[in-house]
């Protein structure tokens, strides 16, 4: 298991360690049978076209879980995630890797939590921040 | 470029506003924690090895944090019909208040809390935001998810 963070360690501008994905189209058949997101633009290339699509593109959930998952593991098993939103701004395509990112953008005590507030996006290979996004951790002290 | 007709009236906005789905309940499988887990290609022993899990401080398997979307909740039904057959997903904004353990009960609502038209790229679109309510067997809010759907 990853080591754990603590929120006395947290500094603003801190990047957080970038979780790398290769979504294969097995990949968004796996997750259309796990979610029940059923939709044929995310399997269906035919399907994706007639509905003015290059490609199949990814589930936006599953790109929200991409982003889960970059805040879980960072946060460790003593850390609660409090909120976690993003917006699905670009389409992301099979075939091609996707890293998600984060950065410490506010550190913070209230009603008795130690909060961390961070931006978190996803990235294409040209560097294009096609879901980005913010999430909230409650972090252990030492 | 001519601005298409307005579709949406205020009065319409009003009638959609408050529309809440049936609620639907599921039972959180341990195996559709780890599916799902597999699914996202997230290792995390919390969400898929029940043995490791147990020694967690949670005691046993939890699911990942967007894992609520397999509850499969309805939308809420628009009360006039709309004329777009496209849809696509905005994005979502979740809350987390308690977390999703294998063997809970959770059931989902979700209400529609705004509609608007807007003029985009491609043509007219109706924006909808739907907030979706978690609920668990103690009847505690587990999560709540602020989604927009876009409809073209």
């Amino acid at each position: 298991m990853a080591e754990q963070v603590y929120w006395d360690d947290v500094q603003d501008g801190a990047e957080l360690p970038p979780v790398v994905k290769n979504p294969t189209t097995q990949q968004l058949v796996k997750y259309a049978g796990a979610s029940g997101d059923y939709y044929q633009i995310h399997y269906d290339k035919d399907f994706a076209m007639n509905n003015d699509l290059e490609n199949v593109i990814l589930h936006g959930a599953l790109k929200n879980a991409f982003l889960g998952h970059l805040m879980t593991k960072w946060m460790g098993d003593q850390g609660d995630l409090k909120r976690l939103a993003c917006q699905y701004r670009g389409m992301d395509i099979p075939g091609t890797p996707v890293t998600a990112k984060g950065v410490v953008t506010r550190k913070y005590q209230e009603q008795g939590a130690n909060l961390v507030d961070c931006e978190i996006w996803l990235e294409n290979e040209k560097g294009e921040k096609t879901t980005p996004g913010s999430a909230t951790v409650a972090l252990p002290l030492r | 470029m001519t601005t298409p007709a307005a579709f949406l009236t205020e009065e319409m906005r009003q009638q959609a506003i408050g529309q809440k789905s049936e609620p639907r309940t599921i039972d959180v499988e341990k195996g559709a924690i780890v599916k799902f887990a597999q699914a996202i290609e997230d290792d995390n022993p919390v969400f898929n090895d029940d043995m490791a899990a147990r020694d967690s401080r949670y005691g046993g398997l939890i699911a990942p944090p967007t894992f609520l979307r397999s509850v499969g909740v309805d939308r809420p039904s628009y009360p006039f019909d709309l004329p777009f057959t496209r849809l696509l997903d905005g994005g979502s904004d979740w809350e987390y208040f308690h977390p999703v353990r294998a063997g809970d009960r959770i059931t989902a609502i979700s209400e529609i809390t705004d509609i608007n038209e807007r003029t985009g790229r491609m043509g007219l679109m109706i924006i909808t935001t739907i907030v979706v309510t978690y609920r668990n067997q103690f009847d505690q809010v587990a999560a709540t998810q602020t989604s927009t759907s876009i409809r073209y």
